[in-house]
């Protein structure tokens, strides 16, 4: 089966470690966080403030902020525009990301 | 160089690399600023270099006018006519009354031009006025890398806004569902982070977009279980003349199509998403067949099974930079005269951000902005019409192009009746349409900005971007584009007036990549302090690197 990495003929340097709510994942250089995160198959990683909903990629471009994650303890960053970097530590994040 | 008048390009897309090479190439010197790491915007989007990709052209059409963009783009590099500020988000531009730059004190013509005032005609500027209004009186004010804590300032002489667009998605129930994600956006991250949103894709709404979605996704392994469009393609029938201007766009519509049987892409024209289900995660749609009223068939709805739906109902232009400087929009799309001169002297805009017509659109705008600011930024007079004429007649075909194409996608008529009162319309601040409904009939708002005040649809973190048009169309207010002060949330300290000042051509291409470089640090100039400097990378080390790898 194909896939956008065969397709384009992609040849990333070396996968590196990062931890999604404690679990490790793998990500490849270059890929923002929400890419590494869908490419584990994630899709969530966000709940609202109001009603505690799922949320994750929306616009894909940093318009929208549905993407929000907490990275290396920094909350509210979008996850859709952030490069991800070896060893960073990405916690979903439950409302505003301020609670602990 | 440094004394040659300097125009500031915001957004490396189509119509921004043109406007930046056509004005380079007329003796201006461009600095061209955008917020990605690579320049390209949303239509030649590359994959991260380190991605280290050998084939992104199966990613992309019209690789061949990539290739010649980005080979002028080098070359104006390399001679240091251009310079690429990339991860540089402008969060606002600020028109200054200062001292003279160095174009304004060489032109003899009018002087200083007040904010508001419209530009004048090419006619009374004649040859040795700078039409463009009082030059060197530009701020351009950025935020740094994909962090954006720190800011930069950046003079200009004038502006040139590129600014591109957004998709536009009208709600419907359960489109907040982790897996229901923008068509533009899957693309984006397919395009830039070669990831698949899912496997069972469901390409849903309406516009042109969705076919290069749909064969995109399909091609790069995705099953595409189908393609739901609520516009009758054959309605464009109905727009003959505008067809018959631009033969080459039905052929590139056949060439989608062709591509969407290969891949055993059902089409359904003249159908909806009317509900998205799941419980944490999207896993199904159903869809219905619309009546000729655009209104939902009674029998004619259906579950499909998909773990992501990718949705747009067309794109809305990126207009918060025209709107802080005071540029008039017509309608939701910054308002342009004949060379692209917005009606605050000095600014120009090309591109989405005037109005969405695709991506030869933008190119041609940008052709004809990018010459129209170079002739009046060194005193010269515009080219004579019969010159300028080839671009002028592309962008006016291309124009009722666009328009017939709009006529024929605009959403079907009985949207706003299918979102049901639970249905969260604001995303930011979970504002449901029965709230947003009963602002109108329960406490009388007549305007989207009463709405908002009254329900706090629209100020959360996107302001409004998302829901804008789904409030106006839910409440029958007129669609109008809210002023926002910035267009990025600014961090205080940068309000505050801590950012570092642009020194100009030396300080070559300053980013906020983690990786040490010595380039951007041995100048020096432009970050600062050491620690800053230290995480400086110049994009053409990028772009360097990116090609040595391929
Ligand atoms: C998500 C998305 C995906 C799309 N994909 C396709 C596609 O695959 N095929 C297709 O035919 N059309 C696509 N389009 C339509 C596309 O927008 C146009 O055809 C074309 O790219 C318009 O060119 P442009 O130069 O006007 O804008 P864009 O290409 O959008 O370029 C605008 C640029 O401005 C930059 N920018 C905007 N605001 C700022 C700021 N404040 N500071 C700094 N930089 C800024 C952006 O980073 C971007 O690079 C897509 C649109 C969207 C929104
Ligand atoms: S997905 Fe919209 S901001 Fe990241």
């Amino acid at each position: 089966m194909n896939s956008p990495l065969r397709l384009a003929d992609a040849h990333p340097g070396p996968s590196f470690a990062v931890t999604f709510d404690g679990r490790e994942i793998r990500a490849l250089p270059g890929q923002t966080v929400a890419a590494a995160l869908w490419a584990a198959g994630v899709t969530s990683w966000r709940t609202t403030r109001d009603q505690g909903r799922p949320r994750g990629v929306f616009c894909g471009i940093g318009v929208c902020f549905d993407c929000l994650v907490t990275v290396n303890d920094r909350p509210n960053q979008r996850a859709c525009l952030l490069p991800v970097e070896p060893g960073d530590t990405i916690r979903s994040q439950a409302g505003t990301g301020h609670d602990g | 160089m440094a004394d040659r008048p300097h125009l500031v390009v915001i957004g490396a897309g189509p119509a921004g690399l043109a406007a930046a090479l056509t004005a380079a190439r007329h003796g201006v010197r461009v600095t061209l600023v955008d917020a990605a790491a690579q320049a390209g915007g949303q239509f030649y989007r590359m994959p991260a270099a380190p991605l280290g990709t050998r084939r992104p052209r199966a990613l992309h059409h019209k690789w061949r006018s990539w290739e010649r963009l980005s080979g002028d783009l080098d070359r104006h590099l390399a001679t240091g006519r251009v310079r690429h500020l990339a991860d540089h988000h402008v969060w606002c531009v600020e028109r200054e009354a200062t001292e003279p730059g160095p174009a304004e004190r060489k032109a003899t013509g009018p002087g200083p031009v007040v904010r508001g005032e419209r530009p004048r005609s090419p006619s009374r500027a004649g040859r040795s006025g700078v039409a463009g209004g009082p030059v060197g009186a530009f701020t351009v004010h950025a935020l740094l890398g994909p962090r954006q804590e720190r800011g930069v300032a950046i003079r200009a002489d004038a502006v040139l806004l590129a600014t591109g667009g957004y998709e536009k998605v009208l709600p419907f129930p359960g489109w907040t569902l982790p897996g229901v994600l923008s068509a533009g956006g899957a693309q984006a991250m397919l395009k830039g982070g070669l990831v698949l949103p899912g496997r069972r894709v469901v390409v849903a709404g309406t516009g042109p977009l969705l076919l290069p979605v749909a064969t995109g996704l399909a091609a790069a392994g995705a099953r595409v279980v189908a393609l739901v469009e609520s516009a009758d393609p054959r309605a464009l029938a109905r727009a003959p003349g505008a067809l018959a201007a631009r033969p080459d766009k039905l052929a590139e519509g056949a060439r989608y199509a062709a591509r969407l049987l290969r891949h055993r892409v059902p089409f359904l024209v003249r159908h909806t998403v009317v509900e998205a289900h799941g419980g944490d995660r999207l896993d199904g749609v159903t869809v219905a067949a619309l009546g000729p009223d655009g209104r939902v068939v009674p029998g004619g709805a259906r579950r499909l099974d998909c773990d992501t739906l990718a949705v747009g109902h067309g794109l809305l232009p990126h207009t918060d930079l025209a709107g802080t400087l005071g540029c008039g929009l017509d309608g939701v799309a910054v308002r342009v005269d004949d060379e692209q001169r917005t009606d605050v002297p000095g600014v120009w805009a090309a591109g989405e951000a005037t109005g969405v017509g695709g991506a030869d659109l933008a190119l041609a705008e940008g052709r004809i902005a990018g010459r129209s600011a170079a002739a009046r930024l060194t005193g010269r007079a515009p080219e004579p019409r019969s010159r300028a004429a080839a671009a002028c007649r592309a962008r006016a075909a291309l124009r009722a192009f666009a328009a017939g194409l709009d006529s024929v996608c605009a959403p079907p008529a009985g949207w706003a009746e299918r979102v049901t009162d639970e249905t969260v319309v604001c995303r930011c601040e979970e504002v449901t349409a029965g709230t947003v409904r009963a602002a109108v009939t329960d406490l009388g708002a007549g305007d989207l900005r009463t709405v908002k005040l009254l329900t706090r649809a629209g100020m959360g973190w996107c302001q409004g971007r998302m829901c804008e048009p789904a409030v106006a169309g839910l409440t029958g207010c007129p669609a109008t584009t809210v002023r926002r002060p910035f267009a990025r949330p600014v961090p205080l300290g940068v309000l505050a007036g801590r950012e570092e000042r642009d020194n100009g051509e030396d300080s070559a291409v300053r980013t906020d990549g983690r990786a040490a470089s010595a380039t951007a640090a041995d100048t020096g100039t432009g970050t600062g302090t050491g620690t800053e400097a230290d995480r400086c990378e110049s994009s053409k080390d990028r772009r360097q690197a990116d090609t040595d790898r391929q």
